[in-house]
């Protein structure tokens, strides 16, 4: 049967791995390309760069990491962060990026997803969505969360169906209330996502114990729960995570 | 030395690198000379299916091809390299294939109707079909998971042809081949150990080996 994924989230600013811990911000974590040797290893199922800073400067940096890293893994790769055009997408793509994730772009013009769909094929076009809790109900935000993001006058459920309807081949789900704070991911939004569409949903934001895994994947209805800090600083090994996953009747990969 | 049909669709650096880490040299060409010389032909794919019949065809690489296949010499298609094989895709507006096997490939069922998700997307295991086992059959039996993504998938004829299947609702082929003719659904160069171990056993099949 098919298993559910184990994602570790690589943040990437100025070359390195970051991971920003909420209110005291941004600590170095390595070198990305050793850190992504690292979880081929250990057997993670999927891999995600995110270029946090996303400036142009940058975009050449992320080029060779992606580059560096696909020399040294078999795995999926998945990159996001300022890619704004199909040029971009082709870049990223012959650099050794199995998928690209988009948010803003996606936003601003939701035909780029059709387009992107039809030019690469909807299974390497990811569309990430960041999710808010505003006075008790949800809005999809752009331009990153890292300082808040801009409102939207999108509704996370409406705006995933619409990215499916799209062409768009899986949902990057990132609740921002919970990123972040290692409390547990925002299982009631991730179910309610995953539920309204047919493709993949990659559930984002807050975990911070193997359990909240488990949530994800079981009470969430997400097929692949996406984690950084519990990785990075090696508080568990993917290989744990899966045990934990096995036990509790995920079907997962060992 | 192996050769990798490269007719305009995506990288295909990863696959040569995975039969680099098997042990064995391989290049990507879209010259057809230095297919019909090469010792064995990988055929890979990704995108819509009509896309990649197409980029054949524009390329002229199509009857190369179907001639490498035909030679005897060991032939392996990947994913849509799977599908392009048979005679007709259903996706889009439906395009023919290469039709070097009978039959089609089609769509899964919706996610509404079957509560799975499309695209296929994950690790998941394969398992042989009894039809023959053979050398990749045999390379996949202690690592039996591997990496997929697709919509669609081979509905062979002959129901020899099926070496393997993966269960995604219903069983589908996750390998055919007949003869030197080889294809995988799923993604060795993206399978980690498994996928190295099948790209080893298809490098000893391209050397000559005994296995």
């Amino acid at each position: 049967m098919l298993t559910k994924r184990i994602i570790p989230c690589l943040d990437v600013a100025n070359g390195r791995v970051v991971k920003g811990v909420q209110f005291l911000g941004l600590r170095d974590a390595g070198d990305p390309v050793e850190i992504a040797r690292r979880y081929d290893e250990e057997q993670a199922d999927e891999l995600v760069f995110l270029d946090i800073q996303a400036s142009t400067d940058n975009r050449d940096t992320m080029l060779d990491i992606v580059q560096r890293t696909a020399e040294q893994v078999f795995m999926p790769l998945c990159v996001g962060g300022g890619i704004r055009t199909i040029e971009d997408i082709r870049r990223m793509l012959n650099a050794g990026a199995d998928k690209v994730s988009i948010n803003t772009p996606a936003i601003q013009n939701p035909a780029f997803i059709t387009e992107a769909a039809n030019r690469f094929g909807s299974q390497c076009i990811v569309v990430a969505i960041d999710a808010k809790k505003v006075d008790g109900s949800y809005i999809v935000k752009s331009h990153g969360g890292r300082d808040g993001g801009r409102a939207t006058a999108l509704e996370p459920v409406a705006w995933a169906r619409e990215a499916e309807a799209r062409g768009a081949g899986e949902i990057l789900l990132t609740c921002m209330d919970a990123d972040g704070t290692r409390d547990g991911y925002d299982i009631d939004m991730t179910r309610r996502v995953a539920d309204a569409v047919g493709i993949p949903v990659i559930a984002s934001g807050g975990a911070g114990n193997l359990e909240h895994l488990r949530q994800a994947l079981d009470e969430g209805h997400a097929s692949a729960a996406l984690a950084a800090s519990i990785f990075h600083f090696q508080e568990h090994t993917i290989r744990e995570a899966k045990e934990y996953l096995a036990q509790h009747r995920i079907p997962v990969r060992l | 030395m192996i050769a990798i049909v490269d007719y305009g669709m995506g990288n295909l650096r990863s696959a040569q690198k995975g039969l680099e880490r098997a042990g064995q040299p391989a290049i990507i060409t879209h010259d057809p000379a230095v297919i019909g010389e090469a010792d064995a032909v990988v055929l890979p794919g990704v995108g819509a299916f009509k896309d990649c019949y197409e980029g054949l065809c524009e390329k002229e690489l199509d009857q190369p091809v179907i001639a490498a296949a035909r030679s005897g010499k060991p032939f392996l298609g990947i994913c849509v390299g799977l599908q392009l094989l048979f005679e007709f895709g259903e996706e889009g507006e439906g395009s023919p294939g290469l039709g070097i096997f009978p039959g089609r490939v089609v769509r899964f069922s919706p996610a509404r109707e079957t509560g799975l998700k499309v695209p296929h997307m994950g690790w998941n295991q394969v398992r042989p079909s009894g039809h023959g086992a053979g050398p990749l059959v045999e390379a996949l039996r202690e690592c039996p998971y591997t990496y997929f993504v697709h919509s669609y998938y081979a509905q062979p004829a002959d129901p020899d042809l099926v070496l393997a299947t993966c269960h995604y609702g219903i069983d589908f082929p996750a390998m055919v081949g007949r003869d030197n003719v080889f294809a995988v659904q799923f993604h060795p160069e993206k399978s980690q150990q498994a996928g190295i171990r099948l790209l080893e056993a298809f490098g000893r099949l391209a050397a000559g080996v005994e296995v």
